[in-house]
């Protein structure tokens, strides 16, 4: 078995008497897309955060690439390769969608103490932005703020900084959310072929996305992992049925 | 990318229409007006100071008084000790000289605005506000209890500090120069918002959330600004302090703070030229009001309140419509 990309350990978090995160294990090899699923208010956009470094854990380890990242900040972690998506969408309104990604080229480049070249006319910021722009098929709107897009757009736009971050795991907190049906199609073919660059971590609540796509799941309930293994283990797995899956029938 | 034309338009006006008036006016026999377009150009380059952290950074610093006082202080504590052949630090002398005396004034506000804004960046909103606020008024107390620059009664230059080649008694030239100065400001706050550290200001306006996921520390770059902005309206104060011939610490005071938020408001937050707009209609409403009613600042009071409620970008978003961010 490859060693896992991203490695969590015994994490718990408490919010008051509310245990958001209660004991949860669970690791993202290479190629994989693991997707974590469970009821809203399990607690998975708060493992999330906590991966991302948003929130700091009550307990537990989390280590990427071998490293353990518990003391690291949000921009270290993303700088070291962690690219997460919100759930509720999280950009610069004002800008377009093309500046929201060349932020990200700058970032990852490391250049963002620059005070004179102009970025507009930047082609190494541009072009790469534009390249991830397409990628998740938003180039025609590359000049409209990101305030104006729809919300799918938004959606697709959280991707394409992820992507141009170059990120070694995605995080991605329900990427489908509002984006309708032709919109989920296109986003779960693209996913498909993105675990061949990064792993993904994928919180989801379109069953038909998570079926198609995920290489194992872990199911959250109450911010503890009741079960974690593949499509078939699941859908098989009685404790899933009686708590989750069950209320879909 | 900033390819608004009537924005540029306006910026071009109100350069001409600045850079006219103190020549107007001396070819009507009219000087105080020379003193009032100065006024006019070292506030504006002042705010230019502030919005450069206000507009684009979306950091309400209610303490830039300390900024303006600061360069002040460095002119007048050098203008005295030249006068008096005085040695100042470490066996230094005062001096005179208008560029020495810049650059001491703008590393020494860039030097303090680290030092205030390592501690006060910490904060946000409404904190951010009151421990800016509360950093100022320790400067000004401190100068006020400083017998040896004069204390509450300041500190008066005796004769304006030099320039190389220009004479700077003569109220024309003196104007030139802030006016030199105001217009290569601006030039620096333009390219610096097209820059990449731009960008990355502006997204911490918009979205700390954002910018801190990019993997950019939004602290670090909101401190390099705070520096900046500080330099810049220290510059300015120096300015003031020669344009008076005169520094006290009304120039630190809180009053001298707010005059420059309100600056920025009515002439158009993080729009280039706001600070100027902000600065002509604020000095002319100073004399004109002024001079009709005690009570200026209560009509001003009312204007800023339109403004507020119905005029979001100032004179500059009034005439040239909602900036672009490309
Ligand atoms: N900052 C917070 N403070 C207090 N409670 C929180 C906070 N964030 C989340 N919670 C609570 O933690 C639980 C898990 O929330 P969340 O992680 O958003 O669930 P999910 O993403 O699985 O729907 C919910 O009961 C939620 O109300
Ligand atoms: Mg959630």
């Amino acid at each position: 078995m490859a060693e896992p990309i991203l490695d969590i350990r015994n994490l718990n978090k408490s919010f008051g008497a509310l245990k958001a995160t209660d004991n949860v294990s669970l690791d993202l090899r290479p190629g994989e897309i693991h997707a974590l699923i469970g009821p809203n208010g399990a607690g998975k956009s708060t493992l999330i955060h906590q991966i991302a470094g948003s929130l700091r854990p009550g307990s537990g380890t989390i280590r990427f690439l071998g490293r353990d990242i518990g003391a690291l900040g949000v921009p270290e972690r993303t700088r070291l390769g962690l690219g997460r998506t919100f759930q509720i969408s999280s950009l610069a309104p004002d800008y377009s969608a093309l500046r929201n990604v060349m932020l990200a080229v700058q970032a990852r480049q490391g250049t963002s103490f620059r005070f004179v070249k102009a970025v507009m006319r930047d082609r190494s910021l541009r072009d790469p932005a534009l390249e991830a722009l397409e990628r998740v098929g938003l180039a025609e709107r590359a000049h409209v703020s990101a305030a104006e897009l729809s919300h799918g757009e938004r959606r697709q736009l959280e991707i394409a900084i992820a992507l141009a971050l170059g990120s070694k795991a995605f995080l991605l907190d329900e990427p489908m959310a509002g984006m309708g049906p032709e919109g989920s199609k296109a986003l779960t073919t693209f996913l498909d072929g993105l675990r061949a660059e990064a792993p993904i971590l994928l919180v989801e609540h379109d069953m038909d996305a998570v079926f198609a796509l995920a290489d194992r799941i872990s199911v959250l309930v109450y911010g503890r992992v009741i079960a974690t293994g593949t499509v078939e283990e699941i859908r098989h797995n009685p404790d899933v049925r009686q708590a989750y899956l069950g209320e879909e029938g | 990318m900033m390819g608004n034309p009537r924005e540029t338009i306006l910026n071009l006006a109100l350069v001409l229409l600045l850079a006219a008036i103190p020549l107007v006016a001396t070819g009507m026999g009219e000087p105080f007006y020379v003193t009032l377009a100065t006024r006019m150009a070292i506030l504006a380059l002042a705010a230019v100071g502030l919005n450069f952290l206000l507009g684009l950074g979306g950091l309400v610093s209610f303490g830039h008084a300390a900024f303006f006082g600061i360069g002040g202080y460095v002119a007048g504590i050098a203008a005295t000790h030249a006068f008096n052949a005085e040695p100042l630090l470490f066996g230094l002398p005062g001096t005179n000289q208008m560029i020495v005396i810049w650059l001491a004034a703008v590393l020494l506000c860039g030097l303090a605005a680290l030092a205030i804004g390592v501690i006060s960046l910490r904060t946000s909103g409404v904190y951010f506000i009151m421990i800016t606020l509360a950093f100022a008024q320790m400067i000004y107390y401190f100068a006020i209890s400083w017998p040896a620059y004069g204390g509450e009664d300041g500190l008066s230059i005796y004769v304006r500090n030099g320039f190389p080649g220009v004479n700077t008694l003569n109220g024309l030239h003196f104007f030139y120069l802030c006016f030199g100065l105001l217009l290569a400001a601006l030039a620096v706050f333009s390219v610096l918002r097209n820059s990449r550290f731009g960008a990355a200001l502006e997204a911490s306006r918009q979205n700390q959330q954002r910018l801190a996921a990019v993997g950019i520390a939004p602290f670090r770059v909101k401190l390099v600004a705070f520096a900046i902005s500080g330099m810049i309206t220290g510059l300015a104060g120096a300015l003031f302090a020669d344009l008076n011939r005169f520094v006290s610490p009304s120039m630190l005071s809180w009053h001298m703070s707010g005059e420059l938020i309100v600056l920025i408001i009515l002439g158009g937050t993080g729009r280039l030229f706001g600070p100027v707009a902000g600065a002509m209609v604020y000095v002319l409403f100073e004399f004109y009001l002024g001079g009709v009613t005690e009570r200026w600042q209560f009509f001003l009071g009312l204007i800023l309140l339109g403004v507020v409620l119905f005029a979001r970008g100032g004179v500059v978003g009034l005439i040239a419509g909602k900036a672009r961010h490309g």
